[in-house]
């Protein structure tokens, strides 16, 4: 074929990692972005300013933060350890977990955007029709903002595809188990033959994109119809 | 019967204090201008808005009481609410719209599915979306989803406000079947007097947060308070008749009232049933000899009970009648030239009126004649109504102008 082994590992990674970090963030996310997009509550402020934290943050210091955090000697980490033996540093969870954290605000975003784009007031037909709150978001809100919730996806894909600074300072730089997409490159760039392997990987990096966008703009499509909005 | 008593300061400035009784059966009108807050009760009733104090109570159900610390969630008020915007729900047919309320009741499903669809004649749209119906389709579907929610208590915000004038001559006639044909108290909220004339039995007319008026349809209506309301050249008597004659060559109707007839063009009811007239005060000149080569049809003699100077040049006379009472809105002249004074005797002429059946709101009528609330059960809900909409009478067709 046309990519190396190695290559193909990175592509590989790259993508199981992409993958779970979105399936696994999308739930909070979806909840998140309800809280923050209907209802008012002390310190909201503080609480969103602590979702967008990532966004704003070096990424680097957020890998750095998670070392702290969730590293075998971390505050939370040590008892993963010792208790579970789940040790994130080095593994491709970690790699996950890292993505995950630095696309969660995005994702956040979009699906916030998206509710605060449905008109309440068909939530209050739900409610007055006896729904409860609960049922109201399943049976409608959850329903109405899926364009939202996609392209929510779409973001937490692409960032999680391009995620370096948060994962090589978290779970370093090991073929086979954290060297995504980007960190392949950036290791390839320090070989004194790895313009070709840099160039392929770019080549790949950039049919990715294309590929999920488009998938995206077909499944918007869809859903639109579905919904009666086209 | 229904106890609304609510207060509600917004920080916009807006202070809402309202205390009002509703029939626990028939049409109740919330009646008043844009921005008296008549919405807003409705929406405490819903329970979408939560007052400041107060209670408000549905028969046995204690739907709100600050005092009690009783706020009922929305879901559990079993109230039908109809909103202006019809707020269907896009991602779902118009039979799961339909059903949606219908699968979360909790009490009896007396209301049935067949019924409604065949009642609002939607059947042939039930596997569509909502955005391939019009308007007027749209709204009949919701007011089918909020009857099938089985609910105690309807709330109606306007659901013809954003039709346009063929629409709501579609619409009407179903919400004549449902006041007639179900036993279910409504909330009706209208800053349309034609609307509320031609639905309410009963009427609370809302002013700049305050219940200025509140009871029987032809009582509150006739009422002086209502002229912040109304205004000046729309306000007038309501008279309960019953339609005693119809004489096709002429093209006139005879209805009867407590003290007398009235010859108004044909009336589309048959012999026998209620009608409802409404009587601009500005349309009814004064005569002190019994009038008899005048061209207008209508003479009803009373007794002077009270002048009051309106604003203007105009004078409000109200006269009255051996049961009733009717008001005439003259110049301050003619009641200076003629002499008027209470106690006198007066003929008081209702304008010949010239004949124009139109759809509902085109255009102010002076005197005008529609079918109140049924006492009796209504047509068989075999096909939908095609009678044409409330007839409409228009006067004269000149501008407001008073008659002396």
């Amino acid at each position: 074929m046309l990519l190396t082994p190695e290559e193909w590992t990175a592509v590989r990674l790259s993508l199981e990692v992409a993958f779970w970090a979105t399936l696994c963030s999308l739930p909070p996310a979806i909840l998140i972005g309800w809280v923050l997009a209907r209802f008012e509550f002390p310190g909201k402020g503080i609480f969103d300013g602590i979702v967008h934290l990532p966004l704003v943050l070096p990424k680097v210091v957020v890998g750095y933060l998670l070392l702290i955090v969730l590293g075998n000697r971390g505050y939370l980490g040590q008892y993963l350890h010792e208790w579970f033996g789940i040790s994130l540093i080095f593994s491709t969870a970690g790699a996950t977990v890292a993505a995950a954290v630095v696309s969660f605000p995005l994702t956040v975003n979009a699906i916030r955007l998206a509710i605060g784009g449905i008109d309440k007031g068909i939530e209050t037909a739900a409610r007055t029709l006896g729904a409860t709150r609960l049922d109201a978001f399943f049976t409608v809100t959850l329903p109405l903002m899926m364009p939202g919730v996609l392209s929510g996806c779409l973001i937490s894909l692409a960032s999680a595809l391009g995620e370096f600074g948060a994962t090589i300072t978290f779970v370093s730089n090991v073929e086979g188990q954290t060297r995504t997409i980007p960190l392949a490159i950036y290791s390839a760039t320090h070989m004194p033959d790895g313009d070709a392997m840099a160039l392929r990987l770019t080549v790949v990096s950039v049919i990715l994109a294309l590929g999920s966008l488009m998938l995206a703009e077909m499944a918007d499509k869809r859903i639109r119809v579905a919904l009666g909005q086209i | 019967m229904i106890e609304i008593d609510v207060s509600l300061a917004r920080s916009t400035g807006f202070h809402l204090k309202a205390d009002l009784r509703a029939p626990e059966r028939g049409v109740t009108a919330l009646f008043g201008r844009s921005g008296c807050g008549k919405t807003t009760i409705i929406q405490m009733v819903a329970g979408s808005l939560t007052p400041d104090s107060g209670h408000i109570r549905v028969g046995d159900t204690v739907f709100y009481d600050r005092q009690a610390g009783i706020n009922l969630p929305m879901e559990q008020r079993a109230v039908g609410y109809v909103f202006q915007d019809a707020r269907l729900f896009p991602h779902m047919t118009i039979e799961n719209n339909l059903r949606y309320g219908e699968r979360r009741t909790r009490r009896p499903r007396t209301i049935q599915f067949d019924a409604v669809v065949e009642m609002l004649g939607v059947g042939h749209l039930l596997k569509r979306r909502p955005h391939t119906l019009s308007g007027g389709e749209k709204q009949r579907i919701a007011i089918g989803r909020a009857l099938l929610s089985q609910p105690r208590l309807l709330l109606m915000d306007e659901p013809l406000a954003s039709l346009d004038e063929m629409r709501k001559g579609e619409i009407l006639p179903y919400l004549e079947r449902l006041r007639d044909e179900l036993n279910l108290p409504i909330l009706y909220v209208s800053h349309s007097i034609e609307e509320v004339l031609r639905l309410a039995d009963a009427v609370a007319a809302l002013s700049d947060g305050k219940v200025i008026a509140c009871g029987p349809l032809a009582d509150v209506l006739s009422r002086p308070e209502l002229l912040p309301v109304i205004g000046r050249f729309d306000i007038g008597t309501i008279l309960d008749c019953t339609v005693t004659a119809h004489d096709p060559d002429l093209g006139l109707s005879t209805v009867s009232f407590a003290d007398g007839e009235l010859r108004v063009p044909l009336v589309g009811r048959p012999v026998g049933a209620p009608a409802r007239a409404r009587i601009r005060s500005r349309d009814v000149s004064l005569s002190l000899s019994r009038p008899m080569d005048v061209s207008v049809t209508n003479r009803i003699s009373g007794t002077i009970s009270a002048i009051t100077r309106a604003e203007g040049p105009f004078s409000e006379v109200e006269l009255a009648l051996s049961a009733g009472r009717l008001s005439s809105l003259v110049t301050q002249e003619s009641v200076l030239r003629l002499g008027l004074e209470p106690g006198m005797q007066v003929w008081a002429m209702i304008k010949a009126v010239t004949v124009d059946s139109r759809p509902m709101g085109f255009h102010s009528p002076g005197a005008e004649i529609v079918s109140p609330p049924a006492s009796r059960p209504a047509r068989p809900a075999a096909n939908p109504p095609q009678d044409p909409p409330a007839l409409r009478l228009i006067s004269g067709g000149n501008p407001p102008q008073v008659q002396t």
